[in-house]
């Protein structure tokens, strides 16, 4: 029998594989690229502010002299996204339920995602526009600007996420727990409230703890709802500072110490945020759902 | 449900096994509390979008709706508005953002899907995601305070050595079209490659296997079996992306300069829509034509990105029903 | 139940051996060869090439699923894999054809020569190797986004800048399907009814002339015609090529099969003639299997 030699691949297939393996491999590495940059500008900038004095002092709002700390903006931003979970988480879950148990495949149900699935969509600063439109322009509760104002704008940001996230779970939880309990007689809302919701907890908190971190971070809708003050309030009628606000509010000045204060509060609020993520993530990842 | 029958003996009647209407309060309360909750939020974004209607009124009588969205002068102070200048670096940057970050993403979902060892599949998805987590300001503190600077000696030479490509050559000004698009096409990483990566995921093991069982490369596998089937949920993603870059407001307004002209080449300064609400926010409270004017453009911003979200939903629904389809074993009849 | 036909074809159907039981009675099969084909390939004997394992071994994980296996599958036959399901047979078949190193945490030991070629060989490149050993999978995958025409020259494709529509219409006359579809050549694959998408699949595989065609229970996904078609097919294409199947039908493996090994938990129990497999086996693990007594 005759020495069989396959035919070699050709160098240019061979070459052709490698070149496009490479590139998606750099390519994957340029998308890490600001991730890094981002992260190491954080800390090369703004670590230098971090301290206890910063996060417990207000700004003091003065061009010259010391530029304060942010405590303000932290509770700020503790108070309002506060009060936006308040509203969202409820609203939020109540939707997600009526979709999954009550309205499942009907029109209305349909209707419904679909407008949920515009929301998502909706730009944040367009919340910001409507809750300005309804709320502060008509001077509700007695005020213009206001904190609740910009509570309502979050939680409108919030809603969707919660919304769509809680559905997810929801679908996951196996029917044959809800036919069990319903066979024992339980009424629907026993059903909900002691079987179906204790098993899609996990994945319901994850959704929301992902909807905070996202509205922490948000600037635009409280441009023209909260607005921005220097000291720190907890009354919500008022306008009240945030994180995002103080930062947006520092970026262009001319004044360095002023930008070194945007910095550390960048910093800061990255660590609130990326502390919510990966407690989210970890809770996800042990959950008996997914 | 009622099971009405009497029997005489050791059978229940019917009325012990009706609940109470007070025990069945409570399910209908919830049923007609969730039901009104479900509705409002149908009604609640039904409002907004007259409101946002109704506001803009007042431009739209002085300036005409036409008017308003093809004159090229935006000068609140002449009580000029036009909205092209908002509008084309709205298209503008988001085209940039598009055409960097839809690569990179796909390239990133394609290589932790196919290439990339099992390994670091996991810590390389949380990596892409983190960037989601960056909020928007912060994107904008890096971009106006690094990359402005950085990128400035480059984008020079660029526009020097390419000169001679249309909307290239010319000045080049710290903030500008570019460094928006840029900025955007990193805040759309996350997104488009996480649906990517999900439609990458599902493309079924056995068109891979038939590629590879032919004497393809991996690559060659790859754009046979691989991408062709993706492509719809790939288009989705992008789009996706698209919509988020169109309505980001504060990254950009911070590093894009804020002129209300259309620049001459991709490294001058512009506007978008998003932009200029945030912007001149502070001095239309005064004027309520100006804040017509902001409103208006909110309007626009909204139907544009409910248009592109619109698209978007249709090209992922169809992926998906294509690749059922494809799933479905033909019935194996008379052959 | 018809007439018995002349003896050509009763001799198919394995006797019943003395104080045995019978095999369960099959309706009469005539053998591949006797049935009219409307495509019948050219009847110049084109020379294949031989296939051969040495102690191969293969693992999935910790799992040692192939156990010193050692075989030949000779040129221009059918060889038929028997065997419980669990036994090994698709793997082996995936060794053959390198497949079976792309499953995360398999792996394997030991020699695939093609004719004197080690297929494993560091020198040589898989690619070349599964584009001289073809594949039919179960279940029928045709590409989905691709046309009928575009299936078929999707291999030709990877090499030459353009397939040429003879090659094309070669390798679907030699899976029998060129009558059937030579009208709707751009339509897309999936269009087509399961028995034809896996003829499609047999002329794919056919188009980059393959040495060798393996078939990993390629009619099991299909109805009773389809079935017939396709091994009609084996017995066309075993001019052309060399031909290994695996299937779990042994009345299929004993209609188109030339030699047939039986496997069991990985190991080579016995492997022979067909007829002596199903008729006279040595092992009485193969008497056990063929005459139905597990599996």
């Amino acid at each position: 029998m005759s020495a069989l030699a396959l035919p070699p691949t050709s160098a240019r297939r061979r070459r052709a594989d490698r070149v496009a393996r490479g590139l998606v491999a750099l390519l994957t590495l340029v998308a890490l690229v600001p991730l890094v940059l981002i992260v190491y500008y954080l800390l090369k900038q703004g670590l230098s502010s971090i301290g206890l004095d910063f996060w417990t002092t207000d700004p003091t709002g003065s061009f010259l002299g010391s530029p304060g700390g942010i405590k303000s903006a932290i509770l700020g931003t503790i108070v309002m996204v506060g009060l936006a979970t308040a509203v969202a988480v409820p609203v939020g879950v109540g939707v997600a339920i009526w979709l999954v148990e009550l309205g499942r495949a009907s029109r209305f149900a349909h209707a419904v995602r679909y407008f949920i699935d515009v929301m998502t969509g909706v730009p944040s600063i367009v919340f910001g526009l409507f809750v300005y439109i309804t709320l502060v322009l008509a001077g509700v509760g007695g005020s213009s600007f206001a904190a609740w104002k910009g509570s309502v704008a979050l939680g409108l940001l919030m809603l969707p996420i919660v919304t769509r996230s809680a559905e997810v779970v929801l679908l996951l939880v196996p029917d044959t727990l809800r036919e069990a309990a319903y066979a024992l007689g339980a009424p629907r809302w026993r059903v909900i409230a002691r079987v179906v919701l204790p098993t899609a907890l996990p994945g319901i908190v994850t959704g929301v703890l992902l909807a905070i971190a996202r509205a922490a971070g948000e600037t635009a809708p409280l441009l023209f709802t909260a607005a921005v003050v220097n000291d720190t309030t907890f009354n919500v009628n008022n306008r009240m500072n945030s994180l995002p606000a103080l930062i947006f509010q520092n970026v262009g000045q001319a004044q360095d110490r002023l930008v070194q204060m945007a910095w550390g509060a960048a910093l800061t609020l990255v660590a609130m945020v990326l502390v919510l993520t990966l407690l989210a993530r970890m809770i996800q990842r042990r959950s008996r759902l997914s | 449900m009622e099971a009405g029958t009497i029997t005489p003996a050791g059978g229940r009647s019917s009325e012990s096994l009706q609940r109470s209407p007070a025990a069945r309060l409570p399910d209908r309360l919830l049923r007609w509390g969730l039901t009104a909750l479900a509705g409002g939020v149908i009604a609640l974004i039904g409002y907004f979008f007259v409101k946002l209607i109704v506001e803009s009124e007042p431009i739209f009588q002085k300036v005409g709706f036409l008017d308003f969205l093809f004159t090229s002068d935006w000068v609140p102070s002449k009580g000029l508005y036009g909205a092209v200048p908002l509008l084309a670096g709205t298209l503008i940057t988001s085209a940039i953002a598009l055409v960097l970050g839809v690569p990179v993403a796909v390239a990133a979902a394609l290589y932790i899907t196919e290439l990339c060892p099992r390994r670091i599949r996991s810590p390389l998805t949380v990596l892409v995601e983190l960037l989601a987590a960056v909020p928007s300001v912060v994107y904008g503190l890096w971009g106006f305070f690094f990359l402005i600077p950085k990128l400035g000696p480059a984008e020079r030479w660029f526009a020097d050595t390419f000169s001679f490509v249309p909307f290239v050559g010319g000045s080049v000004t710290g903030p500008n079209y570019f460094v928006a698009g840029l900025i955007l096409a990193i805040m759309i990483l996350p997104i488009t490659s996480a649906i990517s990566r999900e439609v990458i995921a599902t493309v079924p093991s056995e068109h891979k296997e038939a590629a590879l069982a032919l004497g393809a490369t991996r690559w060659e596998m790859i754009r046979m079996a691989v991408i062709p089937y993706a492509r719809g949920g790939i288009a989705g993603g992008a789009m996706l992306g698209l919509g988020r870059a169109i309505g980001e407001t504060i990254a950009v307004t911070l590093v894009i300069g804020n002129a209300p002209t259309v620049g001459h080449s991709l490294f001058q300064q512009g506007y978008t829509l998003a932009a200029v609400i945030a912007n001149e926010f502070g001095e239309a409270a005064s004027d309520p034509t100006h804040r017509a004017a902001l409103i208006a453009a909110g309007l626009v911003l909204f139907v544009l990105t409910l248009v592109v979200n619109a698209i978007a939903r249709a090209f992922v629904l169809r992926a998906e029903r294509g690749q059922r389809a494809a799933r479905t074993p033909a019935a194996g009849m008379a052959a | 139940m018809s007439d018995p036909a002349p003896d050509a074809i009763r001799r198919d159907v394995p006797p019943a051996p003395p104080e045995r039981t019978p095999v369960s009675p099959q309706p009469v099969v005539p053998k591949a060869s006797e049935r009219p084909s409307a495509d019948r390939a050219a009847a110049v004997q084109a020379p294949a090439r031989a296939v051969r394992l040495e102690r191969l071994n293969a693992w999935y994980g910790d799992q040692h699923s192939v156990k010193d296996l050692s075989l030949t599958f000779a040129p221009n036959q059918a060889t038929a894999l028997i065997g419980p399901s669990g036994s090994g047979k698709s793997t082996v078949v995936r060794c053959i054809n390198r497949m079976h190193e792309e499953i995360p945490g398999a792996r394997s030991e030991g020699r695939v020569l093609l004719d004197d070629l080690d297929v494993y060989d560091q020198k040589i490149d898989v690619v070349a190797v599964r584009r001289a050993i073809g594949m039919v999978f179960q279940k029928p995958n045709p590409f989905p986004t691709m046309s009928i025409y575009g299936n078929v020259a999707a291999g030709l494709r990877l090499t030459a800048r353009k397939a040429s529509h003879e090659q094309v219409e070669g390798a679907l006359r030699g899976a029998g399907l060129w009558d059937e579809v030579k009208d709707r050549l751009q339509r897309p694959g999936i269009g087509l009814s399961g028995g034809q998408q896996q003829r499609l699949c047999i002329a794919r595989a056919l188009a980059v002339d393959p040495d060798v065609i393996l078939m990993d229970e390629p009619a099991s996904a299909l109805d009773p015609i389809s079935t017939l078609k396709i091994e009609e097919l084996v017995e066309e294409l075993k001019r052309r090529v060399t031909i290994v199947i695996v299937t779990h039908n042994m009345q299929q493996a004993a209609r188109i099969a030339d030699a047939t090994a039986f496997l069991l938990d990985g190991e080579l129990v016995e492997f022979g003639a067909t007829e002596k497999i199903f008729t006279n086996p040595d092992d009485s693990r193969t008497e056990e299997y063929v005459t139905g007594k597990f599996g």
